[in-house]
């Protein structure tokens, strides 16, 4: 008799963040030349703002001399913050230009100056090794700033780690029981879903097909179609992309016109835009988006949908508030997984072997 | 907040020791905890110097992409302040004791171009700078500078490695380096990183101040051991307090003063931060100002210096009638 060794898995309850990779330290008109936004990416406090010519800046949020928020400081000349404590001044490259009291500089005095890459309307940072910092690596979100897609976004500062955030876009049945009055049906977790992956994106394809659309694709249907009646065709593609954004191509079409063969004309089409950057090991700041390809002039659609998804996603902060109380408060409990966690597990992984690269795997939970 | 500055102490084991010029020998070292070591970075060593504890710190020429690994090069000079001597005698499976890597000397990435300059055993921080650069695919110049042939560390090495990009100045071969025309030929928007002698780094200083360039992009790290005059024995007198102690050419006044059981305050001991400063109140000899916290017009009056680099040599023959012993004559906050 042959006895199989049982492997153990744990799936992490607290994943700490990858270094080497992008992250969104805030949408484009949240740092400006004109104030100094202070937010915590990935446990680390920064300092954001831009200089004089436009160009975003990201600092340690910490002077050289006795760790005073430079946050709380002023912008000065044509690059420079100054802390607002004894008024030592840094240029967007992180060395001082200015010291009280004294003729010279202390050339040791720099805070970090973080690379940083403004896409899609976002201001990425990168905190790990600056010479891996390759702007190629920015995940594609390219429906953000693109002409043939129109649409708007806000900010949730969720407080719970990334991962069941990542989790929560990774499986969408729970629109279920979580969103029942606006995106939720019972096909959701009756029908198949296909994954794949590759070494830095995941994907996971949903197809309902001739279904009654819920009361939120209605109402997007019939912007399109006024006089649209009858069933339809529903995808969910999730787009997963290293390290943790999120896009979601979603939409319905009038049933058995051939959308799932590659003809969308007789539908809508949507993009819900996702990427969460870490803030501290039980927050995140989740950034979201919803595109349309359709009815591109209507400031009225986007502000409905703008406001639609944020009652939407609501549902989901209450929930994940609520699962990392729950978690907290059940420290001896572990996770186990469903048929349908595979694409967040898929995502783990990707992030576990990131981590293990950098050598920071030992801090995994369990392991 | 400097770039990474906890100071952990470790072990470290040291796995080779080699000759790598007159004069400078190169350890290598396998630290207990080993972790990734950037470009610029040093530890700081305790070194045995007569049964006493002292701390030195020294450039990582360059180490295994882990960590486990890292090589410096010790210069040891004729009046070297202890440490050289002690780093010179050890050998393979010794063990000392070490802090990780810390960091005051970062190199930015994506500048659009850099010039490395490094005199004699600077090259210790600057090499790593250099092979980054080339890995990068950046736009860099490295200049070499010495006395003589004999005295450059991995010369060599960087010449086949760095290629046109690569150039030494050798005083005793007659191509000694034309600061000015350096400094002159460098991009308005490059960087400039330099570690050697003062001399050399004040001349540097002079000519970018002149051709108004950036004063950020002017990168330099002091361990503040080098001087316009080579260090020379002499006396230092506290009359407040009572106190003349002699200064040996092996270590600094502030070392001599604590030795004599003064309470000094200081803190970066390598003349940047300005806590050791002391007022001269009488000087016989001249001094030399060692540090880069006073600016010229602040050291040009010698009433004032940083009493951890900073140090007095004799007047200059011919200017005292009566020659005398040279002493320092100080008081201390």
């Amino acid at each position: 008799m042959t006895v199989s060794a049982t492997k153990t898995t744990s799936t992490a309850k607290l994943l700490p963040s990858p270094l080497n990779a992008w992250f969104v330290a805030g949408w484009d008109h949240e740092i400006s030349a004109k104030g100094i936004l202070a937010r915590t990416i990935a446990g680390r406090p920064l300092a954001l703002y831009r200089t004089g010519d436009g160009r975003a800046v990201a600092l340690a949020d910490a002077c050289w001399h006795r760790l005073a928020p430079l946050s709380q400081g002023k912008l000065v000349g044509r690059d420079e913050i100054q802390c607002p404590y004894h008024g030592l001044r840094y240029n967007a490259a992180g060395r001082c230009t200015s010291m009280p009291a004294q003729e010279t500089l202390n050339p040791s005095a720099t805070v970090p100056s973080f690379p940083v890459v403004e896409r899609y309307r976002y201001v990425w940072v990168w905190l790990g090794d600056p010479t891996k910092a390759d702007p190629g690596l920015v995940p594609d979100m390219h429906q953000l700033d693109s002409p043939e897609w129109a649409g708007d976004g806000e900010t949730i500062h969720a407080p719970c780690n990334y991962q069941l955030v990542l989790d929560n876009l990774m499986d969408l049945t729970h629109e279920e029981f979580v969103h029942s009055s606006s995106i939720g049906q019972e096909e959701l977790s009756e029908s198949e879903f296909e994954v794949t992956h590759d070494e830095s994106s995941v994907t996971v394809t949903r197809w309902m097909r001739n279904i009654d659309a819920p009361p939120f694709w209605l109402k997007n249907m019939r912007d399109k179609f006024p006089d649209f009646e009858g069933k339809v065709d529903r995808w969910q593609i999730i787009h997963y992309y290293f390290p943790s954004t999120i896009c979601i191509d979603v939409g319905v079409a009038e049933a058995g016109t051939g959308a799932p063969e590659g003809d969308r004309s007789r539908g809508v089409n949507g993009y819900v835009m996702n990427t969460i950057t870490p803030e501290t090991e039980r927050s995140c700041h989740y950034f979201w988006a919803f595109m349309r390809n359709y009815r591109l002039e209507s400031q009225l659609i986007t502000t409905q949908l703008r406001n639609g998804v944020h009652g939407v996603f609501g549902e989901d902060e209450a929930m994940l508030l609520a699962q990392q109380a729950a978690i907290d408060a059940n420290p001896d409990y572990e996770f186990y997984n469903l048929n349908i966690d595979m694409g967040g597990m898929w995502v783990r992984r990707l992030l576990e072997r990131a981590l293990e690269a950098e050598g920071r795997l030992a801090a995994l939970p369990g392991s | 907040m400097a770039d990474s500055h906890h100071i952990l102490w470790q072990q470290a084991v040291v796995d080779a020791v080699s000759d790598v010029a007159e004069n400078i020998r190169r350890i290598v070292l396998r630290p207990e905890r080993p972790c990734a070591i950037r470009p610029g970075e040093h530890v700081d060593v305790r070194t045995t110097i007569e049964g006493e504890q002292h701390v030195r710190s020294y450039s990582v020429v360059n180490a295994a992409d882990d960590g486990t690994h890292l090589a410096l090069s010790v210069f040891r000079t004729p009046t070297s302040r202890g440490g050289s001597v002690f780093m010179h005698s050890l050998q393979p499976g010794q063990s000392l004791e070490i802090t990780q890597s810390m960091q005051n000397f970062p190199l930015r990435i994506g500048a659009p171009s850099y010039v490395l300059l490094a005199g004699g055993i600077g090259i210790t921080a600057i090499a790593g700078m250099a092979a980054l650069l080339r890995r990068l695919g950046a736009d860099y110049r490295l200049v070499y500078v010495a006395r003589s042939r004999d005295a450059m560390a991995y010369l060599d090495d960087l010449a086949a490695m760095h290629g046109d990009r690569f150039e030494a100045h050798i005083d005793a071969e007659g191509v000694s380096l034309d600061v000015r025309a350096l400094v002159g030929s460098a991009p308005e928007d490059a960087e400039f990183y330099m570690c050697g002698p003062i001399r050399l780094m004040d001349a540097v200083r002079r000519a970018w101040t002149e051709r108004e360039l950036e004063p950020t992009n002017l990168r330099y790290e002091t361990f503040g051991n080098s001087g316009w005059y080579e260090a020379e024995p002499f006396t230092v007198r506290i009359p407040r307090l009572g106190v003349e102690t002699h200064v040996g050419s092996d270590e600094s006044v502030l070392e001599a003063l604590e030795r004599d059981g003064v309470d000094m305050m200081s803190d970066c001991r390598k003349g940047e931060c300005g806590l050791c400063q002391v007022k001269v109140l009488e000087l016989a000899g001249r001094i030399d100002h060692r540090d880069v916290f006073y600016s010229d017009r602040q050291k040009e009056p010698n009433t004032k210096m940083c009493c951890c680099v900073s140090r007095v040599v004799a007047a200059e023959p011919g200017t005292d009638p009566t020659p005398r012993p040279t002493i320092l004559t100080i008081d201390v906050p």
